[in-house]
């Protein structure tokens, strides 16, 4: 889950550089730039729930 | 944004003295660290804020300015459809005579010296109580040299987030005036990634029960500390907008009002929040408070209302204490300092802020839209950069200290000796059981 949950961070990025460099319309690439950010949080929702499952827990 | 300042003009005097107040800063973030870690791990924490401040400057001047760069210094470029989007500056490795003396891009390298070392102490906060040196050293090491150099290049070193303005018509292009993002957010993510990889301090979860509370040792160190870094950040936004955000001498005023009422909000707003919620305020969360208000305002000092300054720096305050309890409860980080919330949260917001409240000249959407690629960024590109970097440092040398250094403290198990050897308040801190 941490893995995928950094790709994921990265692939958010990705899309917003992409929406900046392959969109010329401005409502497509503000659009896209807002999903790329969309998929970012959802990474570090993966991210933040892997860590919190590996936590090192005391009894 | 091109800068304001050029080489003998009463800009460059003022920057000089300004960028001389920032190491005050870096003091008042030592002390913070050091009051709010565990009373055995005292010595170790101060310590090792002026180790990770003399490797990140050794480094930084060796290495990292070469990559960071400054307006109109050489770099190199990515070309799009005809533009030119650069990425990494060009210049020799090691500070030359003719970069530190007399130039705008010699006051720029001397801000940036004691700014990656503002942000390296970011996690070692973090990581108070658990976190190695050697490891700490080798982490500020490579922040110096790769993640922090690179986004300062796109943010204040003519890089593309700077181009977005030009090349987008968003705005002015990503605005940070003194390093809400490049220094504050690059640090709070590096302590993010740090506190996950190292792991939470023995003791700290249990099943079945609410995490254990681990008060800081020292509040007055804490809370003089926050008084320390208001100096300094009067010299870090003051310098910072002038040198980055394009603004003139005439704007400091402005500056270091903004800065004072968004740390004031912040902390007026955190007393009220944790006044209710526990019925007296609390001391740590209020220090956390003001400094998440002057993170805040390292974003928009230049280009708000002192009103607008106020407003934002409450919000942050009131977001502080569950924003902590968010990260501890829900998110399984151990932060003895708050680090992360008030320099990552804060950091972020304070850009986001700018788009929101600020008047830069530009259409606001515009604005918003530059400040929201400047923070996909910061979370897209920065956090897995520092989280791979730092888990790669992990495979050689261990960030975390074996369970008889935690056990004795990282005073005795790193340094040999507490930090108040004949002062003792709590015996058992000291001696081994």
């Amino acid at each position: 889950m941490k893995v995928p949950g950094l790709i994921l961070l990265f692939v958010g990025w990705l899309l917003v550089l992409a929406a900046l460099v392959v969109l010329p319309a401005a409502a497509a690439r503000d659009a896209f730039i807002l999903a790329g950010l969309l998929v970012e949080l959802l990474g570090l929702g993966l991210l933040v729930r892997a860590q919190y499952d590996s936590r090192e827990v005391s009894r | 944004m091109n800068p304001a300042v050029q080489p003998f003009d009463l800009n460059y005097a003022l920057c000089c003295v300004l960028v001389l107040l920032i190491p005050l800063a870096l003091a008042g973030v030592a002390l913070l660290n050091a009051g709010l870690g565990r009373v055995r791990s005292a010595a170790q924490a101060m310590l090792g804020s002026v180790l990770l401040i003399a490797v990140a400057a050794v480094v930084y001047t060796i290495i990292g300015f070469s990559f960071t760069g400054y307006f109109g210094l050489p770099q190199h470029s990515i070309l799009i459809k005809g533009q030119s989007f650069g990425w990494l500056a060009a210049l020799p490795l090691g500070l030359r005579r003719w970069q530190i003396q007399g130039s705008p891009a010699g006051l720029a390298a001397l801000f940036q010296i004691f700014a990656v070392g503002l942000a390296v102490i970011i996690p070692w906060g973090a990581g108070a109580d658990r976190w190695r040196l050697r490891a700490g050293a080798v982490s500020a090491a490579l922040f110096a040299a790769i993640t922090y150099p690179l986004f300062a290049h796109w943010a204040w070193g003519g890089g593309w987030l700077t181009q977005l303005g030009t090349r987008f018509g968003m705005g002015k292009g990503f605005l940070d005036a003194a390093g809400a993002g490049a220094i504050h957010a690059t640090g709070g993510l590096t302590a993010l990634a740090i506190v996950w990889l190292a792991g939470s301090r023995h003791g700290k979860y249990h099943i079945g029960h609410p995490p254990s509370v681990f008060p800081g040792h020292n509040m007055v160190y804490a809370l003089y500390g926050g008084l320390l870094a208001l100096a300094g950040w009067f010299g870090l936004n003051g310098a910072g907008a002038i040198l980055f955000g394009g603004v003139t001498a005439s704007s400091i005023p402005l500056i270091a009002a903004n800065t004072l009422l968004a740390a004031s909000g912040a902390f007026l707003a955190t007393l009220t929040v944790t006044s209710l919620r526990f019925g007296k305020p609390d001391a740590s969360l209020c220090a956390n408070g003001w400094m998440a208000g002057l993170v805040t305002s390292s974003a928009i000092c230049a280009w708000v209302s002192p009103l607008a300054a106020l407003l934002a720096g409450a919000f942050i305050g009131c977001a502080v204490p569950p924003l902590a309890e968010l990260l501890e409860l829900y998110c399984g980080a151990d932060d003895p300092t708050g680090a992360i919330t008030v320099h990552a949260g804060g950091g972020l917001w304070g850009l986001l802020a700018l788009g929101l409240l600020g008047y830069t000249g530009a259409p606001r959407g515009g604005q918003i839209l530059a400040q929201l690629v400047g923070i996909a960024t910061l979370l897209g590109f920065v956090l897995p950069l520092t989280y791979a970097l730092n888990w790669l440092i992990g495979r050689f040398t261990p960030h975390r200290v074996a369970p008889e250094g935690e056990r004795v403290g990282m005073d005795m198990h790193e340094l040999g000796a507490g930090a108040y050897p004949e002062f003792v308040i709590h015996a058992d801190d000291f001696f081994l059981r």
